[in-house]
């Protein structure tokens, strides 16, 4: 009985696959050829080139064997194909660069100093971006503090209540997501700082940053809640608990892992962010654990700073920078995404 | 209607009588998903111009075998088969066939009524032409005979511009027959086509597909085993006993249900069990 | 033969801590409402004196400037946003143009042509790459990205400068609008990307079959049966893009050459941006000219919003239409 073996017929034979390396090859080799004999030159030309003279070819293949509809399917293919390959080498050259230019500027003294005795332009040995790193964390970690309960909060109207604000509301977190962040800032400076406090802090950048995390928090909680079972809710009302008490739980601890994602995302939303911290915080050069008081750095100001200093040394920093603050971000998105497919898994 | 439903069974016909359309063969068909073997050693043959139903208990794997047979069961993604499908004597799966084609020679309908949504009545008919990039004389005359055969034709011939949602479940059903038919396929293959329907729809795709067996080789899965014995001229049972389904008896349906050969076809037929 | 009787009327009496519990969470979900009108009040309170004196002219001109005396009172001023909003706009639609048909590409391929493992990895890149900072974007785009861009719209201008809008005059392709907009692009590719990803992963399973099923090759199904089930969708998503695009401040100050005249000409050497002037003029703007600023950023923000609330409203309508 169980001799017959499973077979896939519509998958590619060996054969079909040596075949299409050969008219990959082939078409690289070509491309490379016309390239190097006539004017065309630049990236561009082997991309475009490649691309369009391996959807010919395949298409060429696929009409000489089955006509000219599936011809028209290979091709097409390719394109879909060398579309997707457009969205992934930028990524790829994002990161190349940034890992090349930035490990020359990872000295072990910038993550033990800051820049209150050292100019941008100053050897490497000098100064350091220990205050950036500290300055990230304390904003971030105040932006956390703030925006967590208010995006929770929303997120549990949209889902728990569901009363009569639910559409406009559903509307209003995803027009907030799209404020830019350059208003948060005019928007606190306005608000906060000439009314009232009249001195930049670390404090009025954490409250921008608030802004523009609320609408991430509030929308993947919002996802996540949705997923947890609505019997859990009825289990506990039929229990005699009160709406509260099913909720604070039973719902909110069944949910506990995607929430803990939806803090990461927002935090890695918010990390990088520019425009409102170069309005709000200052951006002093020394160290500062004081949120409320006195400028504070932080890295996406210190990169900026740096990168207008404009020389080679004060580049190097900003691409040093940019390496701390990109694994920063991939180290929460990658957490986020653990916990996320764990409690897919489950 | 009552009628209808009397002149189908008071005139049982006699297969191989006629001849039409090309018939189909399957010969020592498996079929898996990922390691679950869900169908084993089928040998099956589709006389042209013949209704042949398949019945069984679900997860039988009767809907699987069906879908073997114009290679839509390569779209599950772990999917893998073994055997041999021969429409006219020639393997559909065979390197170098086009599949597409293959999909044109045998039509199917599905449990649900799809018709696409974007489009209207008559593009709904016609749409198969221009998926496949067909070229045809004249689109309103095959307009009028796929929608007529179909047994539709008078119910819709004033709104061929409405949207195909528009008409009901049976209607819908009878849209995607005229739609399968329009690009002239040799074997229909039909998956459930009643089960969404009320009695009077599924009434009239049975009319039709009497009507359509004199020029086609039908193969209908149903889980009615009445309509099975209304509309086939052959009956195959499927059966799963825990194990990969297998196809335990073919016969002339007026024998399946008379005098089976196997203990657990009386069983079934009988409505023992299943 | 009795009456039916009425319908009696159920009442509830929450307990208390259930309501306090509603009313905190009714107010959290409020919050945002709150936020968006604080946003629009403070913009609206700072920048009202600069938006009366000005008047229409602060949406049409081009002109940014401001002079005192020595004891910094305002002799005359000038604040048109023109150029800038000509520029966001300009950026902006280079962006979506690049970015919608790649988009489009990575997400049919996503769905429909790369086997599971392939995709996994490729959803997590594109996800990654959404969070990447937008200085990051900008730097990058700065030192890796622009000569490559330069070259591109010289071989525009080459084929097709006999279209006014790809017209350079004088001969300047630096920090041109087109080279922003190829920045942006890669900065909302993820955005679209995942949006149309969603609502191609929605088209109807039957639908799909029963294309193949008439013998369709992969192309023509996705064109009868998937591309006409996501196309408000998409539309949704680029114009989602549209708005980041047009929000965007460091990745565009940095790329983007700034200049106060009004510029149509994609590939040329001038532009602007309404986020950028902010940033840009922020440092030494005396309290008046910060006035004309916050103006600035409330139609930026009255401009976002615009073009977030089409978006949620073409978004909304696919998923009620096309079953």
């Amino acid at each position: 009985m169980s001799t017959v073996k499973p077979m896939a017929p519509w998958k590619a034979s060996k054969r079909d696959r040596l075949r299409d390396a050969l008219i990959f090859l082939a078409t690289a080799v070509f491309t490379f050829a016309v390239v190097e004999v006539t004017e065309l030159k630049g990236k561009l030309a082997y991309f475009a080139l490649f691309l369009i003279s391996y959807s010919v070819a395949t298409a060429a293949l696929s009409f000489f064997k089955y006509g000219a509809t599936t011809a028209k399917d290979s091709a097409v293919k390719v394109i879909i194909a060398g579309g997707a390959l457009l969205t992934v080498l930028p990524i790829f050259s994002i990161l190349a660069t940034i890992i090349q230019k930035g490990y020359k500027g990872i000295k072990l003294n910038i993550f033990t100093s800051d820049m209150s005795l050292a100019t941008p332009t100053d050897p490497l040995t000098n100064g350091g971006l220990l205050h950036a790193i500290l300055g990230t964390l304390i904003l971030v970690f105040v932006a956390l503090i703030l925006s967590v309960p208010i995006g929770i909060l929303t997120a549990l109207y949209l889902t728990e209540i569901k009363g009569k604000f639910t559409r406009p509301i559903r509307f209003l977190v995803q027009a907030m997501s799209g404020v830019p962040s350059i208003v948060a800032g005019l928007f606190i400076l306005s608000a906060v700082i000439y009314p009232i406090t009249k001195a930049n802090s670390g404090l009025m950048g954490s409250l921008a940053l608030t802004i523009l995390m609320i609408p991430t928090v509030a929308r993947t909680s919002e996802e996540v809640l949705n997923l947890i079972p609505q019997d859990l809710r009825e289990a506990g009302t039929a229990l005699g608990g009160t709406q509260w008490r099913t909720v604070a739980m039973i719902v909110l601890p069944a949910a506990k892992s995607g929430l803990i994602t939806a803090m990461i995302l927002g935090v890695a939303r918010i990390a990088g962010e520019t425009a409102p911290l170069l309005l709000l915080t200052g951006g002093g050069d020394r160290i500062n654990g004081n949120p409320f008081n006195d400028p504070m750095g932080s890295l996406p100001f210190y990169i900026w700073k740096s990168f207008n200093a404009g020389s080679e040394e004060a580049i190097t920093r900003a691409w040093a920078g940019l390496l701390v603050l990109v694994l920063l971000v991939l180290l929460l998105f990658t957490t986020a995404r653990f916990l996320s497919t764990r409690k897919v898994s489950r | 209607m009552t009628s209808a439903l009397s002149d189908v069974t008071s005139a049982p016909r006699i297969p191989g009588l006629r001849a039409a359309g090309t018939g189909l063969e399957a010969r020592g068909i498996h079929a898996w998903f990922g390691k679950h073997h869900a169908l084993a050693d089928v040998s099956l043959d589709f006389a042209p111009g013949t209704v042949t139903a398949l019945i069984g208990p679900s997860g039988c794997g009767k809907s699987t075998f069906i879908r073997t047979l114009n290679r839509m069961h390569e779209f599950i993604p772990s999917a893998a088969m073994a055997g041999e499908v021969l429409l006219d004597g020639k393997d559909v799966y065979a390197p170098g066939v086009d599949v597409t084609k293959i999909r044109l020679q045998i039509g199917m309908v599905f449990q649900k009524p799809n018709p696409f949504p974007s489009m209207t009545i008559g593009e709904n008919v016609l749409s198969g032409l221009k998926l496949a990039q067909l070229k045809v004389e004249n689109k309103d005359d095959l307009l009028e005979e796929c929608l007529e055969r179909a047994g539709l034709w008078k119910e819709v011939k004033d709104r061929l511009s409405a949207h195909g949602g528009s008409l009901s479940g049976g209607q819908q059903q009878r849209l995607c027959i005229a739609r399968a038919l329009a690009v002239k396929p040799q074997v229909l293959l039909m998956d459930e086509p009643c089960s969404a329907l009320d009695p009077g729809s599924t009434l009239r795709i049975e009319e039709t597909i009497r009507q359509l067996s004199e020029t086609m080789t039908i193969v209908i899965v149903t889980h009615n085993m009445q309509q099975a014995a209304r509309v086939s001229d052959y009956t195959a049972f499927f059966l799963s006993d825990g194990g990969p389904g297998q196809m335990v008896e073919v016969a002339p349906t007026t024998e399946i249900f008379s005098r089976p050969k196997d203990k657990r076809t009386e069983d079934y037929v009988t409505g023992r069990f299943g | 033969m009795t009456t039916a009787p009425a319908p009696r009327e159920i009442t509830t009496q929450p307990r208390r801590s259930d309501r306090i519990f509603r009313r905190v969470v009714t107010a959290g979900g409020l919050s945002s409402l709150a936020i968006l009108g604080l946003i629009t009040t403070f913009l609206g309170y700072r920048g009202f004196e600069i938006l009366w004196n000005e008047g229409l002219s602060f949406i049409t001109g081009a002109d940014w400037t401001v002079s005192y005396d020595e004891s910094n009172n305002v002799i005359d001023s000038n604040f048109g946003l023109g150029a800038m909003l000509v520029g966001t706009i300009l950026c902006a639609f280079v962006a979506v143009v690049i970015a919608l048909p790649i988009s489009v590409a990575m997400s049919l391929f996503l769905n429909f042509y790369a086997p599971q493992w392939l995709k996994k990895i490729l959803v997590t890149v594109i996800d990654m790459m959404a969070a990447f900072p937008s200085i990051l974007f900008g730097i990058w785009g700065f030192l890796v990205l622009m000569p490559s861009a330069e070259y591109w719209g010289k071989l525009l201008n080459k084929y097709l400068g006999w279209i006014p809008f790809f017209e350079v005059n004088p001969y300047i392709f630096t920090r041109s609008p087109f080279v922003a907009g190829v920045v942006l692009a890669i900065m909302i590719i993820p955005i679209i990307t995942s949006v149309s990803r969603e609502v191609f992963s929605q088209a109807p399973l039957d639908r799909i079959q029963a294309a193949y099923a008439l013998g369709a090759t992969r192309w023509a199904m996705i064109k009868a049966v998937v591309i006409p089930h996501g196309r408000s969708g998409v539309i949704g998503g680029a114009m989602l893009g549209l708005g980041r695009a047009m929000g965007e401040t460091v990745a565009v100050y940095t790329v983007l050459n700034i200049v106060f005249q009004i510029n149509w000409h994609v590939l040329l050497g001038a532009g602007g941006n309404v986020a950028s002037l902010i940033v840009l003029r922020f440092g030494e703007a005396t309290p008046y000219e910060i006035k004309a600023l916050m103006a600035a950023g409330l139609v930026l923000f009255g401009l976002t919003l615009l073009v977030n609330a089409l978006a949620d409203i073409i978004i909304k309508r696919t998923g009620k239409s096309g079953r």
